[in-house]
């Protein structure tokens, strides 16, 4: 085990490497002179122009600069937004709540939803369930996210006027930021006994929507991958033996088939973090919801280099790492893997 | 004897064609969407016939005009009209021509960049292995519509660049199915039998392993179109695809998102040509995969 954790973590440090190369370059590769594009072709007095190019250390060799780089980031120096003049790090971790609260709803709506569907489909193979279900499954996750958000917004919020259209909270409650997740904070004992629990409800229908949007694609991968591990796990002597004994057909499925059924399903459950990203990129933009995924959008189209350097830093970064979490705990659970 | 087996021979050759369609047409999904594929194609191609409107014509008396069903409807605009003026019936029909090609480009780029590689690392394994087997999983750790908008960003937006970002984000999984294929394949004794008759690397790479190699990349060129068709929307809906006025599905998704309260058929038609196209390559992948892969067969 130590010796895999080993090999594990040794192989985090070239694809580090890559990743810091990656993004080292996103702000050098841009066609024309980053320099005249952040001044502005106005801007472009030669004295101002040496003092920025200086500033912003593009005046050294490019080894030099790398080096700068890597030192800064370890540091955790990112540079500053050039919009906000803000640094990148502080910008991305007052963002970065939000998108985690929605990704962990978003996950929690796949995955009591998918497994279920799942078991029923394979349960009743090849039945009326089974082919709606599946096809049903395909096409969510064939779904445009950034479309079903649409499609999501004018039914619950335009015909139905159920919930919010954007943001996160509705801005007539004034809530103080404690651990950075809205549904939590909103029950903190003095929000409760000035307002009541109407602050709770209102980050909770601002919730929904976008956790719906963001969990689509993952509820229908979970339920595939649980529908064909069921399968597989149903045609085991060991279930004929338990449906033998006269065990009750709930608990054959519940105790005896999803327990060892559940394994790949945890698997491509550890591996969502990714598509999570993904997700929040574009179920953000559309509901406006104020995570990384919103800001990163948002700085591309303003071209604040800075910070899509240092958000495809941070997010690739996080993505790698937890992976990595993923696969040592799988091989801590299942020694097969190791 | 010699004659028993020539006919079983005779017998082979086109059943294996057989046999394939047999198995796939027994799965109706995969039949739906080839049915789709066929479809969207043949109006992709045939586009300026079928089209009532060009899809750039301005309709100034015609704005925002309702689908046929609703009550503002106006003849001669099927789905309506968008903000100004353009028909959007039309608008789909030509965004059919820039989604297919966009997916075919995808997949041919990142085939051509993916196959190249993949036999490389495959079967000379060692140091050309490991780097690009890393540079491999690099790109996979970044999810795919982050590492698409990086490149966007460095390239600038554009419907040729959207092309470029979508193929990157698509090569690896390409490197990674030939090479596990050639792993499988240069071992085995056809491969051996060409390499003491002298065939040289190049010879055995791309005539003796990539031909036992289609089937899985078939699968994935599949899956490859649909991926690249949802990616190069998602990217025209951020504003860095495809720029107006193309008639491209996501960027005439993102124009509408403004009027989705006043005028929702600007918004839910583009989605669904989306998601039908998408869902029609996905379903016959799956089941071209179920179909050419000898594992699952009973």
């Amino acid at each position: 085990m130590i010796k895999f954790m080993a090999k594990r973590l040794l192989d985090l440090i070239p694809t580090l490497f890559g990743i810091s190369l990656l993004s080292f370059f996103v702000i050098r590769l841009i066609p024309g002179d980053p320099v005249l594009l952040l001044l502005g072709e106005r801007g472009a007095d030669p004295a101002v122009y040496a003092e920025m190019k200086k500033s912003m250390g593009l005046d050294l060799p490019i080894i030099e600069q790398y080096w700068h780089f890597l030192k800064d980031a370890f540091n955790g120096d990112l540079g500053n937004s050039i919009i906000s003049k803000r640094t990148v790090v502080s910008e991305f971790f007052d963002r970065f709540p939000a998108t985690f609260e929605l990704g962990i709803v978003a996950l929690f709506f796949a995955i009591t939803c998918g497994i279920p569907l799942g078991i029923v489909a394979a349960v009743k193979r090849n039945s009326f369930y089974d082919y709606f279900l599946m096809g049903g499954s395909l096409a969510g996750y064939s779904m445009p996210i950034f479309w079903w958000g649409l499609v999501l917004i004018l039914i619950f919020s335009v015909q139905l006027g159920l919930t919010p259209v954007a943001g996160r909270m509705s801005v007539m409650f004034d809530i103080d930021t404690v651990t950075g997740f809205m549904l939590i904070d909103t029950l903190m004992p003095e929000i409760i006994e000035e307002e009541g629990f109407r602050p709770f409800f209102s980050a909770l229908s601002h919730l929904i929507l976008p956790a719906i949007a963001m969990g689509t694609i993952p509820l229908a991968s979970i339920a595939r991958m649980t529908r064909s591990s069921m399968l597989e796990v149903l045609s085991e002597d060991y279930i004929r033996t338990a449906k033998a004994k006269g065990l009750s057909v709930g608990r054959v499925i519940a105790v005896h088939a999803l327990r060892n059924a559940m394994i790949p399903i945890i698997t491509i459950i550890g591996l969502m973090f990714g598509s999570i990203i993904t997700g929040a990129i574009l179920t953000e933009t559309i509901f406006s919801w104020p995570g990384i995924g919103k800001w990163f959008v948002a700085s591309v189209n303003a071209r604040d280099y800075p910070v899509i350097q240092g958000a495809v830093l941070f997010i690739a970064t996080m993505v790698v790492v937890i992976n990595m979490f993923v696969d040592l705990v799988y091989a801590f659970i299942n020694p097969k893997m190791r | 004897m010699e004659e028993a087996f020539e006919i079983h021979q005779n017998e082979v050759e086109p059943s294996i064609l057989k046999e394939f369609w047999s198995d796939f047409s027994k799965n109706r999904g995969a039949v739906a969407g080839l049915f789709i594929i066929i479809l969207f194609i043949l109006i992709a191609f045939f586009a300026p016939l079928i089209a009532p409107h060009a899809p750039s014509e301005l309709f100034g008396d015609a704005l925002r005009v309702g689908p046929a069903w609703s009550d503002n409807a106006k003849d001669g605009f099927f789905f309506g009209t968008d903000d100004v003026g353009r028909d959007i019936l039309s608008r789909l029909i030509y965004g059919a021509r820039v989604s297919m090609s966009v997916g075919f480009m995808v997949v041919f780029v990142a085939m051509l960049i993916g196959v190249n590689l993949g036999l490389v690392a495959g079967y000379f394994g060692g140091w050309s292995d490991r780097i690009i087997m890393r540079c491999t999983d690099i790109l996979m750790s970044l999810p795919s519509i982050l590492l698409a908008i990086v490149v966007v960003a460095i390239l600038g937006p554009g419907l040729q660049n959207t092309v470029l970002a979508v193929a990157v984000v698509a090569v690896p999984s390409f490197i990674r199915i030939v090479r596990a294929s050639v792993i499988a394949e240069k071992n085995k004794q056809y491969v051996m039998a060409s390499q003491t008759f002298g065939a040289g690397p190049f010879r055995i790479m791309y005539l003796e392993i990539l031909p036992n190699c289609l089937a899985p990349l078939i699968v994935q060129g599949t899956l490859g179109f649909s991926d690249g068709i949802l990616n190069a929307a998602a990217l025209g809906f951020l504003g860095l695809g495809a720029q107006p006025p193309t008639p491209e599905w996501g960027t005439m998704l993102s124009d509408a998102r403004a009027f989705i309260e006043s005028s929702p058929w600007m918004v839910t038609l583009p989605g669904l040509c989306i998601l039908f196209s998408v869902l029609g390559f996905n379903l016959f992948g799956d089941g071209l995969r179920d179909a050419l892969d000898p594992r699952l067969k009973k």
